[in-house]
């Protein structure tokens, strides 16, 4: 139970175990178990970041959709006003069409009133003139008697 | 229990003393080195002591610093996880008391703790193993000074010294690098009675600096004995109360257990202990109070 030199050769060991401890062992630990501590506070800000962006992300792809809704309702709403007035434009066309086509069809008759009145009216006076020849016995002079005709006619 | 040696019938008391004593070697006065006959020689070596002591550190050494070496941050093997724990808790230990900044406390730290750890976990290896099989190979060998065998360096208060007389040497070491020469020497004169250099005080001013020198110097020297003592003391005990036990016959088989089952506290505990008093005084050395 002696002190003796064993004090000397333990303390050696310690300095050089001491040593190499703080050279060889110490720094390569703290700097690999600081590095993970670094690489996980940044993996949960990543994540954080990420969480983030999500929301972000959804709220604008609501504000996306919300405006594409309001859109697509405007484009109905303009499509009934035009569909509403391209039937009522229509449908004055048809009107106005038909009108012309009354008008027309009036127009027509009317004509051909005319002639047929005209027709009858020559054909009438042509009548008044056999039936005349045939009463005066003789034949009347078209030339000489054509201011009579005419106005038998202008009469009828 | 060793009942037959290469020395004789033993007794109890012969058994005790053959496990307390250390394989030595040393220089006689006629020159030659001499095995176990060196009683009171100051220049002795405790070979054993020395050799388990040396062993351990290389183990600690070399488990660490392949841990070390193999270090990734990103895929840690169980044994890195394992080392990094250790690591991380003495960073944690020594950052809540010492908060300066030093390369060498944290490491000084670390090595203490894992070294006086396995040292001390040698007392759980049954006590007669390792001498019983160092008898065996000296006989086969010729070396019968193998005869003598103590496994547990921190049994040897060589051993124990020689580890806080390095730790004494930092603190006086820190205490001139952060206060000076001159605030260290005022910090052993000054304290704790402050001497007046005024008036008719200048008279008894040097009894009181002397008185102060005394009483800050045992503080001082207190330090690394008491470091060295308590660990000394704590596993000396458990060994000892180890080698009774095995003097029980087969009681001794319960008894063993249950005093090794404590003895895992206490090996844990002074290490710790040793490891976290190094670090205090350590502080304390480097701060201003």
């Amino acid at each position: 139970m002696d002190i003796n030199a064993t004090i000397i050769g333990q303390s050696i060991a310690m300095i050089i175990f001491v040593w190499f401890c703080m050279k060889y062992i110490w720094p390569p630990l703290m700097e690999a178990i600081e590095e993970r501590q670094t690489q996980i506070a940044d993996g949960i800000a990543a994540g954080e970041q990420g969480r983030k962006k999500l929301d972000n992300a959804n709220i604008e792809s609501k504000k996306i959709l919300d405006d594409a809704r309001k859109q697509a309702t405007n484009i109905l709403d303009q499509a009934n006003a035009r569909a509403t007035e391209i039937v009522s434009d229509g449908k004055q066309d048809g009107l106005k069409e038909r009108e012309h086509q009354l008008s027309l069809a009036k127009n027509d008759i009317e004509q051909e009133t005319n002639k047929a009145r005209d027709e009858l009216k020559e054909q009438v006076s042509a009548l008044a003139i056999a039936s005349a020849e045939k009463i005066l016995g003789r034949e009347v002079n078209e030339e000489s008697h054509a201011d009579i005709l005419d106005e038998l006619a202008r009469k009828l | 229990m060793a009942t037959e040696g290469g020395h004789g019938p033993q007794t109890s008391g012969d058994y005790i003393q053959h496990h307390l004593q250390n394989l030595q070697i040393c220089k006689l006065e006629n020159g030659e080195w001499a095995w176990n006959q060196c009683a009171g020689n100051p220049m002795a070596i405790n070979v054993d002591s020395m050799f388990w002591s040396v062993l351990l550190g290389l183990i600690f050494i070399v488990l660490f610093g392949n841990a070390a070496k193999k270090a990734s941050p990103k895929k840690p093997t169980k044994f890195q996880a394992l080392v990094e724990i250790i690591v991380d808790f003495i960073d944690s230990s020594v950052k809540d008391t010492f908060h300066g900044k030093s390369k060498l406390i944290a490491p000084l730290a670390l090595t203490i703790f894992m070294w006086v750890f396995f040292m001390n976990l040698m007392d759980l290896i049954p006590v007669d193993w390792i001498p019983e099989l160092s008898k065996m190979l000296g006989m086969a060998t010729g070396y019968e000074q193998l005869y003598y065998m103590k496994v547990v360096p921190t049994t040897d208060v060589n051993i124990t010294f020689g580890m806080s007389i390095s730790v004494f040497f930092l603190i006086i070491f820190y205490s001139i690098k952060n206060k000076g020469l001159s605030g260290f020497l005022a910090e052993l004169t000054l304290h704790p009675i402050a001497p007046t250099f005024k008036g008719p005080g200048i008279l008894v001013a040097p009894i009181i600096i002397a008185f102060n020198f005394i009483l800050e110097s045992v503080a001082l020297l207190a330090k690394p004995l008491s470091l060295s003592l308590r660990l000394f003391g704590n596993m000396f005990a458990g060994e000892l109360i180890f080698i009774l036990i095995a003097l029980l016959g087969y009681l001794q088989l319960p008894l063993h257990f249950g005093w090794a089952v404590f003895h895992i506290l206490i090996v844990t505990l002074q290490a710790f202990i040793f490891m976290m008093l190094t670090v205090v005084y350590l502080t304390l050395a480097s701060e201003e109070h």
